[in-house]
């Protein structure tokens, strides 16, 4: 692992939204090429974490830092972050009445072509380029046509998800619960859209709350949040434990150990 | 977010300048003398002198409606100056004679005025304050049998064509603001299109008021005889005064059989300024008679200024078999007030129209859609579909419906549907995590809501239109 490009560096973070403090003390380093697995019980501040990294303005951080790529990215605007690399792969996508989701995505495309200082492209170079894409996860050239996530089924809003990471390339996606809502065959097309794009030089973070993607999408690390901090982290086996024993035993060991040091 | 959005549609009124040419007026004020004064200025034949004096003298007996949904102070009729036109007013043949800083003028606009840029395939006519300045194209169409000149001009060379059909849309007791404007319109755009004729180009008016404290009554009439068609664009400026200025407009189509007119407008008056100072107040007659058989007649509409608009371009559906159609985008920001919509008159048989409508609030406006679907008795087997959507930007703008259905035959069937809108943060989110900032998100969000009218437009006019939207959309993002 040594000598890897560290992409993220999450220090003592702690985030509230409302109000009421959700994230307590976060630490978490992500090098390129890696796949992290958070896991953790409904409240925990799994999809809280997953917001505060791409800047959703009703969370606000409290204390700690995130590094990302050296930068303080909690300085940058949302856009800026994902202009940056930054990508999050939405829970629930929300739709867009009147906007094709072709346009989207090429506004999208051409945006980070723009700040990149790369070539733009016109509607037509663009339609061979998002046909392309779409194949990924075998979608229907006709949503292309369809507006944002408009009458979309779950399936489909998060299939679209993929091709929008597709299209972007990020340097870290942050994928908030994307297995949630798909039967099996939605999820192995989801998964394995996910597994093409996994290059060396880039990173994951798999926020969920089962095992069953991590049978698809094999993780380096597993990280489990309990009450807004990670009380433990392990390999691919620690998802296996989880799903056979449940999330309470690893909340007891860490408050075991809190007592003893 | 709320704040974020006002930046967004807050910005400056480009068109607020005002030319520095010497103009020639009257006195203020409305009388019987006035209205001779004018008549007598505009050397018209004694008919529509009674014409004018017969629309005061009803005029005289009418209140102010007060039934739409906008709020203002009483207008003082005696306070406005019925007549300014640019001096000289020699004859104009060609385009150089213009005056140059009228031409200024319309640069600034972007009017395409010089014959080049009308080569495009716009005839513009351009009516500045009361009279229209120069009119491009007019020899081309001529040989076709094309009229389009100003109105002033077709009293003079055509005036069996004006006295049949002036006032046969709109007659002049129609509505308080229509009887005012019958008074004392100074002039407009008159386009017929004679049997069978198609229009090859695009027709163009350009309005702008100039002067201070001047009402602008034009008035404008297009007949399309039988077989003819014609695609007719105006758009409308002018410039910033704290006072309002009073716009009464009548504009009357009429379609014979198998004839179709399009007439596209896109409105950016003054608005007024943020607390509602200034600004035009829009009260305009626009109606449309489907009198032939298989006649066809489609209003677009893009409403983006003034500081009231009180406007609802109507068809009247006498041909069996006639098509209305209403497009509508109405953009209101600060405090501005719209009452817009449209009236279908369903009267021949197998009739049909079509309403769309959308509304854009923002700032602390008001926008209202009004709209009126009548099916007599005689009108077997007539259909209207409706549909008014809104879209709200920010918290403290409003929006309402009201649609009247008044159905009285029974094979007739009308449908209306309606919704409500808001950019939700959660939206403007999803644009800015794919690395898309507020102000494009808005505007594709807007472009899209609005796509249905804008695919109505003319190319040239619907460029212009997303332009618009745009440029009311536009500020610093913080």
């Amino acid at each position: 692992m040594k000598g890897k490009n560290i992409l993220l560096e999450v220090r003592n973070l702690s985030a509230e939204v409302a109000g009421a403090q959700i994230l307590k003390g976060i630490n978490l380093t992500v090098k390129a090429g890696e796949v992290h697995a958070i896991m953790g019980p409904n409240g925990s501040g799994k999809s809280t974490f997953a917001k505060v990294l791409a800047g959703h303005a009703d969370y606000s951080v409290t204390g700690g830092q995130v590094l990302y790529q050296g930068k303080n990215l909690l300085d940058m605007p949302p856009e800026e972050r994902s202009r940056a690399g930054v990508f999050l792969a939405f829970q629930y996508p929300v739709e867009i009445p009147g906007v094709s989701n072709s346009a989207f995505l090429r506004l999208a495309y051409n945006t980070l072509q723009g700040a990149r200082g790369a070539e733009e492209l016109d509607p037509l170079e663009f339609d061979d380029f998002i046909r392309e894409k779409i194949k990924l996860v075998g979608m229907d050239p006709s949503f292309l046509d369809r507006s944002v996530n408009e009458g979309f089924s779950g399936g489909e809003k998060k299939r679209n998800e993929i091709v929008q990471m597709a299209v972007l390339q990020p340097t870290l996606a942050v994928l908030d619960e994307t297995d949630s809502g798909l039967d099996i065959d939605a999820l192995k097309v989801v998964a394995n859209g996910v597994n093409q794009l996994i290059r060396p030089d880039n990173a994951i973070i798999l926020v969920t709350h089962y095992q069953r993607l991590l049978n698809y999408i094999v993780p380096d690390f597993v990280h489990v949040i309990e009450s807004g901090q990670i009380v433990k982290t392990g390999g691919k086996e620690l998802a296996f434990e989880l799903e056979n024993r449940g999330y309470d035993w690893v909340r007891a060991e860490f408050d075991a150990a809190k007592a003893a040091a | 977010m709320s704040a974020m959005l006002e930046r967004l549609v807050n910005q400056p009124y480009k068109h607020g300048f005002v030319t520095p040419i010497e103009e020639e007026v009257i006195a203020k004020g409305l009388s019987e003398d006035v209205i001779r004064i004018i008549s007598r200025k505009k050397n018209e034949p004694d008919w529509l002198l009674e014409f004018r004096l017969n629309a005061y003298r009803h005029w005289l007996t009418m209140r102010e409606p007060r039934w739409a949904n906008v709020r203002y102070s009483e207008i003082d009729y005696q306070d406005i100056i019925y007549y300014a036109a640019p001096r000289p007013k020699k004859k104009l043949s060609s385009m150089d004679e213009v005056d140059p800083e009228l031409r200024r003028a319309f640069e600034k606009l972007g009017v395409p005025l010089h014959e080049q840029k009308a080569l495009a395939g716009v005839a513009v006519d351009v009516v500045f304050d009361s009279v229209s300045v120069a009119t491009t194209y007019k020899t081309k169409l001529a040989e076709l049998g094309i009229i389009f000149c100003s109105f002033s001009e077709a009293v003079q060379e055509h005036p069996e064509l004006v006295k049949k059909y002036l006032g046969s849309v709109v007659p002049p007791t129609d509505n308080f603001f229509a009887s005012l404007n019958s008074a004392v319109f100074t002039d407009g755009s008159f386009c017929y299109i004679p049997k069978g004729t198609k229009c090859p180009m695009d027709l163009s008016t350009y309005f702008r008021i100039n002067t201070q404290d001047s009402g602008q009554f034009e008035r404008t009439l297009i007949i399309a005889e039988e077989g003819a068609s014609v695609s007719y664009l105006e758009g409308c400026t002018a410039p910033k005064f704290d006072t309002n200025q009073l716009h009464a407009a009548v504009v009357e189509l009429i379609a014979l059989d198998n004839a179709e007119i399009k007439y596209s407008t896109v409105q950016n008056w003054y608005t007024g300024d943020e607390n509602g100072v200034g600004g035009i107040y829009n009260f305009v007659t626009k109606r449309g008679l489907c009198k032939g058989v298989n006649s066809k007649i489609s209003w677009t509409q893009v409403e983006t200024g003034s500081a009231i608009t009180w406007k609802y371009p109507s068809c009247v559906l006498l041909g069996d078999n006639s098509i209305g159609e209403f497009y509508s985008v109405a953009l209101t920001n600060h405090r501005q007030q719209a009452d817009t919509g449209t009236k279908m008159t369903h009267i021949g048989r197998n009739t049909r129209s079509r309403i769309i409508s959308k509304g854009i609030s923002a700032g602390r406006s008001s926008n209202s859609y009004r709209g009126q679907v009548k099916i007599g008795p005689r009108a077997q087997n007539a259909r209207n579909y409706s549909q008014c959507d809104s879209m709200l930007l920010g918290s403290a703008c409003s929006a309402n419906t009201f649609p009247y259905i008044d159905v009285q035959n029974n094979s007739g069937k009308v449908e209306h549907e309606a919704s409500t809108s808001k950019i939700g943060e959660d939206q403007l989110f999803y644009f800015a995590q794919r690395g898309i900032g507020a102000e494009a998100a808005v505007s594709m969000i807007i472009n899209g809501f609005c796509k249905d009218v804008f695919n109505q437009l003319p190319m040239e006019f619907a460029v212009e239109a997303t332009k618009l939207l745009g440029l009311k959309l536009e500020g610093s993002v913080g």
